[in-house]
């Protein structure tokens, strides 16, 4: 193996991010409890810095670590939407955790481990480095559900999540092992390579392919694969959960696009007609079920599954034609999607008031006339969530349909659509309690909302871009294009 | 054509008028509002005169590239049918800001800023010429309208609110769908124009007629998909309820006249049956539950049905006759049940109640209200003199053409329509009203009689001298009768055979250039004695 101290610089965004991560969990047990708060700014400055570090690799695709590792364009997307939102994380915690009065140091260590676990993810070139991120990223996140002790919905999230995530990372393992004895190599381009020159006829690779496609079906909470998510999503802390279904889900399509279409690209026609069925079902269940929760943070795991399904149908569409635009608007709306999830999701933290007021619909009653501000930005959540213009979601669901309807799966694009007019009802639900209904006297007496400065940061940056790129999508649209063209 | 962007001041105007209401005190809230609306009107105004009526080309043309990796654009412009609409809109919105002076008391600020950004929508959407543009314009209005209904509504809004949104939605989901077809099979472009030029395969055609038709259909509404209509409408506010019948009901029609017949010619010939059948079952279904119905929003809400079906009766008639009445038709019907909501409005106030059963007698204590009342049903129903006579005449003379039969049945609709509203108008305007709602009922004061004057008059001139609207509306509809019957067939079809005769009768219609107002030779007065044998 080849080693040379130029690659170090190219892993200089993940080396910074572990190095913070190590600085903030060593200086947490020693620091006062009045000066933590320099371990929020020491982590949004790495993120700062890897920001600048990672735009400034959007360019021809370099291997490193004799090919373990690519530094790419398409990389860099992933990793700078993952900044965004790890950092939107990190402003939102610091005000949720201190109305949770959970004063835990390490958190913002694990957000930055979690972190560089999905960094690694998205620009592993090989199984095994994917595989060691997937981990890294996964055990911060069985930590992170859990950390409120004290709540047993906490605990039994932390615990689900940790036996289903294992259960899955089995799953994928065995499927990288099959794999390594079908082509004899963990390398992708090599696995590309292998498929190409003995042909779709060996079943070990098909059943290597399915096994890694269940695998990330778990990570990615595709039906039927998606059982721990409203569990997971209702039980952590809603900071946490903001950050799971976020960024998590965006780390975890990045890794499946490359290994499935660099990787496996040869057996395209073969995982296109196994993610079709997911990707109905996902819709379905998704959608349907989402229809009778009362939970808002159910509501919202349900309504990322949906989501999952139509990024799928993007997937799919990439298995049937050229695939770069399709995968580009998948690209393009897990990005869209980030934007008006982690808003919904910081709303409800912003209505988190110790106990478990704020969780239940119900409880969003009369928002409109409590607090006028929060009610209207999720409002445009909501509407943008439902896929309606002129907001982020329409932009992401236009570019995802046309693939379709590229592919030749109409039937698919309006199947979708009509689901996407039943997810209205649900997500309008949340509207017409807000607005449609009067405050009842048990939320007049409960403790005024207040939105605390870092929590209006994260909520501007977030309707900023439903808004803004539901307006003009063309700078995102043309990175998410730039970005493919590195994907071989 | 290049020059002053009037479309984009028209559809942004209201817009920003509606992100500054949040910045005015609570007082002049209203005053801002209707200051709003009626600049819009007045910069509207203009675009009649400056409009060309003797071009059959979009103009007042504005195109600017939006997203250029789907080669969509924001593309503006106004041919004859899009204008009358355009014009009716920004003339009812101060209308409506004006009846709900008082009637809205909660969260008045925004109110009208929901009602601003309906504004924006809808002129958004007559102008739009890209097809995704329109779309977003489409969509963008039911978030607004959701509002309107589900918060400042009566008892059972909620109900109706979520009714009325997943219907509409329902209906235009594959409307996207259809687009995106579209955009592969017609070269890779949203452009509406350039849609309009190509010929699609009969199959294809007949699948994207469904999936508009499912659009356009449930906002009409047609029968059967008309089932949201009464409960929205009985729900709204008034000012809701206004642009609900006026406005957002032509958007429906408007979509057929714009993008099935000229995109989908030989699958709208295929299912004229269907469609003509359709409207006659609710020309008279419609009329036919009018007369059962207690409460006065209802009545109109169903009487809105069988007006509806007149406008699409006409346009699927393929002759200019049926279209031109039916755009007409899509103005007068916006004029007069704009109209006749406002008076339901108004009384609605001063007793509180809807049911004609509580507001009988009112011609007494209110004799200014009933006059009003009076003209507009009278209006709604047909009298000659009054704009819809004339769109009613001109649909049914499209008809006859095409079948007696059908414009026999239709006929049913207006003796139908006389009886419903003379009816109505025997009980609220005659009678002796009850002693105990006599305080109640003061007669309209001078803010609503602004409110409903422009609409006397603009009844009256378009009854009297419906010329000018048509002139402005011929080439355009002549445009997309050439298109969806095309010349060969036309020649073969007997269809067509009354209309050069009517076209000759207008001089001036072929390359003379169109001195308006003045046009003698009243082409309409010209199809009555033609056509028209009692």
């Amino acid at each position: 193996m080849n080693f040379s101290v130029g690659d170090l610089f190219l892993i200089l965004p993940e080396l910074l991010v572990i190095t913070a991560a190590c600085v903030v969990l060593a200086l947490d047990p020693v620091l006062h409890q009045s000066r933590k708060d320099g371990l929020v700014w020491l982590s949004l400055g790495t993120l700062a810095v890897c920001m600048g570090l990672t735009s400034s690799q959007i360019g021809v695709p370099t291997m490193i670590f004799s090919g373990l590792v690519v530094i790419d364009a398409y990389g860099a997307f992933w990793k700078l939407l993952l900044y965004f939102v790890t950092g939107l994380t990190i402003l939102l915690s610091y005000s949720y955790l201190k109305e949770e009065r959970l004063y835990f140091g390490e958190y913002y260590g694990f957000i930055l481990l979690a972190l560089c676990g999905m960094m690694v993810m998205v620009s592993a070139a090989d199984l095994l480095t994917m595989y060691l991120g997937t981990e890294l990223m996964s055990l911060s996140l069985y930590v992170m559900a859990g950390l409120k002790r004290t709540e047993p919905r906490s605990l039994e999230a932390s615990a689900k999540y940790f036996v289903l995530g294992a259960f899955s990372s089995g799953i994928l393992l065995y499927g990288i092992s099959l794999l390594y004895g079908a082509t004899g190599s963990t390398r992708l381009p090599q696995i590309a390579m292998a498929i190409a020159s003995q042909g779709l006829s060996d079943p070990l690779l098909l059943f290597s392919t399915i096994l890694l496609a269940v695998g990330f079906g778990f990570k990615l909470a595709v039906v039927p694969f998606h059982m721990w998510t409203p569990d997971v999503y209702q039980g952590a802390p809603t900071s946490v959960t903001a950050f799971m279904a976020v960024a998590s889900k965006a780390a975890s399509f990045g890794a499946f696009l490359r290994v499935f279409v660099e990787g496996l690209g040869g057996l395209k026609a073969n995982w296109s007609a196994t993610f079709l069925l997911l990707c109905i079902a996902t819709l379905l269940i998704g959608n349907i079920v989402a229809l009778v929760q009362t939970n808002v943070k159910r509501m919202l795991a349900y309504s990322s599954i949906a989501h999952a399904g139509y990024a799928l149908i993007g997937v799919v569409a990439a298995g049937r034609i050229e695939h770069s635009s399709s995968i580009a608007s998948v690209l393009l709306y897990l990005a869209l999607y980030a934007f008006m999830t982690f808003g919904a999701f910081a709303i409800v933290a912003m209505l988190r008031k110790g106990g478990i007021e704020g969780e239940e619909i119900e409880d969003f009653t009369g928002l409109s006339k409590r607090h006028p501000m929060a009610a209207l930005l999720m409002l445009i959540f909501m509407v943008s969530l439902a896929g309606l213009p002129p907001t982020a979601g329409f932009i992401g669901k236009l570019y995802i349909f046309r693939s379709a309807v590229e592919a030749g799966l109409t039937w698919l694009a309006a199947l979708a659509l009509i689901f996407a007019a039943i997810s209205a009802y649900y997500y309008l639900r949340v509207v017409m309690v807000m607005y449609m209904r009067e405050p009842t006297d048990h939320s007049e007496t409960s403790p005024r909302l207040v939105m605390s400065p870092t929590l209006s940061i994260v909520l501007a940056c977030a309707v900023a871009g439903v808004v803004v790129f539901g307006v003009y999508p063309n700078p995102l649209v043309n990175f998410t294009m730039q970005a493919v063209l590195t994907l071989k | 054509m290049s020059g002053f962007p009037w479309l984009t001041v028209l559809i942004f105007l209201p817009l920003i008028g509606a992100t500054v209401l949040f910045t005015v005190k609570d007082a002049s809230v209203r005053l801002v509002a209707l200051g709003v609306t009626v600049a819009d009107f007045l910069i509207s105004l203009p675009l009649w005169w400056l409009f060309d009526a003797s071009s059959d080309r979009m103009q007042f043309v504005e195109s600017v590239g939006w997203i250029p990796s789907l080669s969509i654009k924001y593309q503006l412009g106004l041919d004859g049918i899009s204008l009358p609409l355009i014009i009716m809109t920004t003339i009812l919105m101060p209308l409506c800001i004006l009846v709900s002076w008082h009637a809205i008391e909660t969260r008045v600020r925004s109110f009208m800023a929901v009602l601003l950004i309906m504004e924006s929508a809808m002129i958004g959407v007559f102008c739009a010429l890209d097809f995704v543009l329109f779309y977003v314009f489409w969509e963008a209005m039911l978030i607004p309208m959701y509002l309107l209904i589900g918060v400042w509504g009566g008892p059972n809004r909620l109900y109706a609110a979520i009714k009325f949104f997943l219907y509409t939605l329902a209906g235009s989901v594959l409307l996207l769908v259809a687009i995106l077809v579209l955009y592969f099979q017609g070269g890779h472009t949203f452009d509406i124009l350039e849609l309009s030029q190509r010929t699609y395969g009969p199959a294809l055609q007949i699948w994207l007629f469904f999936a508009f038709f499912a659009a356009f259909a449930v906002k009409v509404p047609m029968f059967p998909f008309h089932t949201w209509l009464p409960d929205a409408h009985v729900e709204a506010p008034t000012a809701g309820s206004v642009i609900l019948a006026s406005v957002l009901l032509k958007m429906g029609t408007y979509g057929f006249l714009r993008f099935s017949l000229p995109m989908l010619p030989d699958a709208s010939r295929l299912f004229t049956p269907l469609m003509v059948i359709l409207s006659i079952v609710a020309i008279i279904y419609g009329a036919y539950m009018a007369l059962a119905q207690a409460d006065l929003k209802k009545l109109i809400a169903y009487s809105s049905v069988s007006h509806m079906g007149f406008v699409t009766l006409g346009l699927f008639m393929f002759n200019i006759q049926g279209i031109e009445g039916a755009v007409l038709q899509m103005v007068n019907h916006g004029i007069t049940t704009g109209g006749l909501f406002l008076c339901v409005g108004m009384i609605y106030e001063r007793t509180h109640s809807r049911q004609i059963a509580d507001n009988i007698g009112l011609t007494k204590p209110m004799p200014r209200y009933a006059t009003f009342l009076v003209i507009f049903a009278l209006s709604s129903l047909g009298l000659p003199g009054t704009n819809s006579f004339v769109g009613e005449f001109m649909v049914l003379v499209g008809a006859f053409l095409w079948s007696k039969i059908a414009a026999a049945l239709a006929s049913l609709g207006i003796i139908l329509a006389a009886t419903y509203l003379l009816w109505m108008i025997q009980r609220v305007a005659f009678g002796v009203p009850a002693a105990h709602i006599l305080p109640k009922l003061r007669d309209v004061n001078l803010r609503e009689m602004v409110a409903l004057v422009p609409l006397v008059v603009l009844i009256f001139w378009i009854g009297l001298f419906p010329n000018p609207a048509l002139t402005r509306m011929h080439t355009s509809v002549e445009k997309v009768i050439a298109r969806v019957v095309p010349a060969s067939q036309e020649t073969a079809s007997a269809l067509r055979q009354p209309a050069p005769s009517t076209r000759r009768a207008l001089p001036t219609d072929v390359d003379v250039p169109i001195s308006r107002e003045e046009t003698p030779a009243p082409r309409f007065a010209d199809i009555a004695t033609k056509e028209h044998r009692p």
